[in-house]
This record gives structure tokens, sequence and C-alpha cells, in this order.
């Protein structure tokens, strides 16, 4: 069974928020949902969660029992200890016996939480809470896992530990849907969908995404910036030409995911076309 | 130093409520002090029995008292009974040698100013009254305030720690997390709310036990009855907290709000000063107040022995208050789950 958003759309107050996006999340497989500030991701994961209703389109979702679910502000009990929120997570979903403290152990050893077991929430790191928070969720082994930006302001090592729990989770065949504004994590999901101002810019596999970049990328080196649409990259300069033909000093590059997802925003904003 | 003052300023600008409670507190706060801040106690009402009640009636002097009821056929007893239900502070009982003054001692400033007015008057014939103060013979103060400071804990317990408790889950993004657990909407409230009851109840009882050792306040009426009002007033300061919860995106603006209904219960609820006392212009707030039906009712249960047919009208009162603030609680609670948390 194929989870998530069919042609939705959704007003918050005076915004639109989401414009007829389609988002699949296919068990076993990790879907990314991948924008800036204000792009809609969250709100996406929301209607995907049953936060919030759409105004048109269909969610589909399994029952509430198996989902897991994990907002931007991680929502762990901060006056609770890591075993504690555990605890009420396993409680909250009627777990209980030996198999569900085998469970319990499991998730604290991959989230590597478990010398941390008497620890506050509210005294874990950035990083830690987030792990716990992905363990609390993944605790009643939930076949739609929805994750809200896991990874934004958590620690290089902590972000790779995250990806294996959530890239696990998978494995285990729950179905996926994760937030970030980073391009590098979308890169690794097997489907992604690209928003921005709550339009979906391009959607499917990093690869198909990859496949389907309109005209040609360039590298300029810096510091005077090519003609055309461009963009920074490190000291050199990334440009865009729809029509492929390249400015002069600009020299073809096979384009990577982050310059996918740049040529797919300038591409809807209009840009490229007087060039 | 400008660049802080300015920011603070602009700071401010943005927090309309607290600028509001600047503004707003002040005035209320001096016009409900300035109309129910009063000790000197006009309109006592008055009960006279027996065969010249008429004329006892007739001697007691305007404004300090306002004869209610004359009822000719009343026996003492009957005049302690509406002494006891609370619909008349003193009892003139006339037919024997000298007329008796019963008076509620619960009413400390209503009794003080009676007793006041009585001593200027020169009775016909020099035959004084016997006076008998009921239920609070040596008008202690303690045995008034500890059943009134005792819901006093309550509504602070009930409202302003609820309120923080459920804001507390806004804020950490937990209430949205509730809100996919596989949680009714129902099971998440009363979870919410029990533990609050629970820990309001013992307090209770601690205070109410901490005051009958230190104050030797007496507990002379039905636990049962005090148990029921207590329950229905606890519901109503819960119901409150879960409301104040569901308009506060902070905890700062929840204990804003629920300081905005702790004031007036303390002021016009009849803890302090007599609600009769108090203008009409301001008294009519105390009595959409629950603090003043509890404070009716654990002085009733604890000082006058009143028994569930003498105290029916507060808990009635309580219960409707219960029905009203809980009901709409939980319907602005479950829109609030249902939004995941997002008010």
């Amino acid at each position: 069974m194929t989870w998530g958003l069919e042609n939705v759309s959704v007003t918050i107050g005076k915004t639109r928020a989401l414009d007829d996006v389609t988002v699949a999340v296919r068990p076993g497989r990790v879907t990314v949902v991948v924008g800036g500030d204000g792009a809609g991701k969250t709100t996406s994961l929301r209607v995907l969660a049953g936060l919030l209703a759409p105004d048109s389109g269909t969610a589909r979702r399994p029952a509430k029992e198996t989902i897991g679910y994990v907002p931007a502000t991680a929502g762990l009990y901060g006056d609770l200890t890591v075993a504690e929120n555990l605890d009420f997570t396993a409680r909250a979903y009627g777990l209980s016996g030996a198999g569900h403290a085998r469970r319990e152990d499991r998730i604290l050893d991959r989230t590597g939480l478990a010398g941390a077991r008497r620890r506050l929430g509210g005294q874990l790191s950035g990083g830690m809470k987030r792990k716990l928070a992905t363990g609390m969720a993944l605790l009643h082994a939930p076949e739609l896992l929805i994750i809200d930006e896991p990874t934004t302001g958590v620690d290089p090592v902590s972000r790779v530990e995250l990806w294996k729990l959530i890239t696990g989770a998978a494995a285990e065949g729950a179905a996926v849907a994760v937030s970030t504004t980073y391009m590098n994590e979308a890169a690794r999901a097997d489907q992604v969908v690209l928003l921005e101002a709550g339009r979906e810019l391009a959607g499917g596999s990093p690869d198909d995404i990859l496949r389907r970049v309109p005209g040609a990328v360039g590298t300029a080196p810096g510091p005077q910036r090519p003609e055309g649409p461009s963009w920074r990259r490190g000291v050199n300069w990334r440009v865009w030409a729809k029509d492929g033909r390249l400015p002069p000093g600009a020299a073809r590059v096979e384009p990577d995911f982050e310059d996918a997802v740049v040529v797919a925003a300038l591409a809807a904003s209009g840009e490229g076309t007087a060039s | 130093m400008w660049a802080m003052i300015a920011k603070e300023f602009r700071e401010l600008r943005r927090d309309r409520r607290t600028v509001a409670m600047m503004i707003v507190l002040p005035v209320l706060l001096l016009v409900v002090f300035g109309y129910a801040a009063n000790f000197k106690v006009s309109d006592i009402p008055v009960v006279a029995t027996g065969p010249q009640a008429g004329q006892a009636a007739s001697l007691l002097p305007a404004p300090t008292f306002k004869v209610t009821e004359i009822d000719p056929h009343a026996s003492e007893a009957q005049a302690e009974t509406r002494l006891r239900n609370g619909t008349a502070t003193i009892a003139i009982v006339t037919g024997g040698a000298r007329p008796l003054l019963l008076m509620d001692g619960t009413e400390l400033f209503s009794v003080q100013s009676a007793q006041g007015a009585l001593s200027r008057l020169s009775p016909p014939g020099g035959m004084s009254p016997r006076v008998k103060i009921l239920y609070n013979p040596h008008l202690t103060t303690s045995w008034v305030m500890v059943p009134g400071i005792a819901g006093l804990i309550l509504v602070f317990i009930g409202t302003l720690i609820t309120s923080l408790g459920v804001v507390r889950e806004r804020q950490s993004g937990t209430l949205e997390q509730l809100a996919v657990m596989p949680f009714r909407a129902w099971d998440v409230i009363a979870g919410k709310i029990a533990p609050y009851l629970l820990l309001a109840a013992v307090d209770l009882a601690f205070i109410i036990a901490v005051g009958m050792g230190l104050f030797h306040v007496p507990f002379t009426g039905n636990v049962g009855v005090f148990v029921l009002g207590a329950a229905l007033f606890l519901l109503v300061t819960t119901g409150m907290g879960v409301l104040i919860s569901t308009v506060s995106q902070s905890q700062g603006q929840a204990i804003q709000l629920a300081f905005m209904t702790l004031l007036p219960q303390v002021l016009l609820s009849g803890l302090i000063f007599p609600v009769s006392a108090m203008a009409a212009g301001v008294r009519w707030i105390s009595y959409i107040l629950p603090l003043t039906y509890f404070i009716q009712i654990s002085r009733g249960v604890m000082l006058k022995n009143a028994p569930l047919s003498s105290l029916w009208p507060p808990i009635g009162l309580l219960a409707v208050l219960a029905v009203v603030v809980l009901g709409l609680a939980i319907v602005r609670f479950r829109r609030d789950l249902a939004a995941g948390g997002g008010s």
C-alpha cells in the first residue's frame, strides 16, 4: 500500500501553503520532502499525519496506531527520563510484555542512548533529543514513519546516526517520509519531492531529477560572475543555460543533485528564459 | 542604551496582551477595590420571627439592616435555619421575655457592623435584647478565613497549574504528538487534568487538617457534602485552567490570564469583603465567580453544620458552572488537539 498525498492543496490564513502537491510514500522506501523555509515541508507532513485537513486532494495514511510521527520540535518530555519517555510511548500504543522490553532495549542501542536511560529529556543534547524522539516514533514498529526536519541544527555525527535510524526503519518495511533542507540528504532518498512556496517543483528519484535537468550546467572560475543565471559553489560559479549554450569562460559539468534543485527553482521562477 | 530602550518598546508593542494588562489591570483593580472593599456593611439581611416580629423589625435602622422577611409564626429553630441557609445574617426572635437576636458569626463584618448599630439604639422600655452569635461565637477571623483560603488554593492549583501544564505540552510540541497517537481527545483531557484534580484534593485535605490543627477551626458538618462541593468547584477551576491554556501560546500568557481570573475571586467572592456590602455594580460579578459558591459551601459545612438541603443553591450553581466551563474547555481543547496543538 502506498501512503501519501495526492494533489493536495492547503490554505492557512491567506497563504496558499500547499498547491496541488503529490507525495508518494511507499513501504520500505524513504521519501524526502526538500525545500527552503516556507516551502511547505512541514505542512505537507502535517497533512500526511492527519494534523491538518487538506482543502482539496487526498491524504492516504494507515490507522493512527501504525503511524510514528516526530514533529520539528522533537516532541519529547523534558521532565521525563529517556526510559520514561519511551515507557510513555509504549503505554500510549498499548505495548507491554517481554517483546516490548526487548524492542525498547534495541531502540536504545540503535539510538546510542542505552547509557543515558536515566537522563532527563531536557538535559539531552540536540542530536540526542532527535534520536530519542525518532526512537519513540519507532517503538511500535509503525507502518508509516513521518519525521519533520530531523537533522536541522544537529551535528554531523548525529546526522549520520539519525539517517541510519531512518533508513533502518525503511529496511524493516516502514514507509518513511522525511523533510529536510539539506540537499545531500535528499540525494540519498528513494523518492524526492522538491517544494518551493507550496508548489511542487520536481518529484521522483534523485536520478530521475538529475536526468530531467533542462539545458546545460557549467562552472566558471570566480570572482567575476558569469552571464546568465548563476550561483556560488565554493570559490567558483555554477551557471545554467536553459538553451544549452553556456556563456564564454564556463565549462560544462555534470549537474549534481544540488545543481538540479537550483535549476528546478530557477526554471520555475522563469529565470533563464530571457538570457 | 537607546538601542535597548527602543528594542524593549518594539517588543512591548507586539506583546499586546501585556500592554493591555498594564492598562486594564490597574483600572480594574481601582474600580473593584473602590466598590468592593467595604468593611462597613449595610443592608444586612434580617428575618424577624415571633408574635412581635413586625414591631421588632420596625426598630432596626436602615441602611445598616434590611428586613427581608417577617414571619410571626416562625419559631427560634426556624429562624436559625434561615441563618444556616444563608438567607439571613441576623434573626430577631420575639415572643419570649426579651427578644433574642441570633447572629451568623461566619459573617464577621456584618455582625460587627450590626453590633455597632445596635449599641447606638435605645430599646423601648430599656429592655435590651439577648444576643447569641452562632457558628463562630468569638468572631475568630481564622475560622472564617481557613475555609475561604482553602478555596483560593484550589483556584490556584486548578486554574494556574493546570493551564501551565497544558501550555507546556503545546510549547514543547508534545501536544502535536499526542494528536497523532491513538488517544481519544477525552483520554488526553482526562489524563491531563486527573493528576491535578488528585493533587488539589490532597492539598485541600491537608489545608483543612492544618487549619483544624493550628487554628482549631471546627468541622461540624457532613464530609460528603463538603467533598461534593469541593469536587464540583475543582472541576470548574481545572476547566478554567484548560480554557486558559487554549487561548495562551506561552506559559507567560497563561500566568497572566490565570491571575486575571484569580484577582476578582480574591476580592469579590466574599473571602475578605462581604458580598452584601459591595456596590450593586460589582456585586453581580461575585455571582459568576465559582469561589463565591465554594466559600458558601465550605463555611456552611465546616462552621454551620449546614446540610445538603441548605446548600443546594451554591452546589447547584457550581454544577452549572462546571458543566459550562468544563464543556467549553473540552470543546476548545478538542479543536486544538485536532489541529495538532496549534490554536
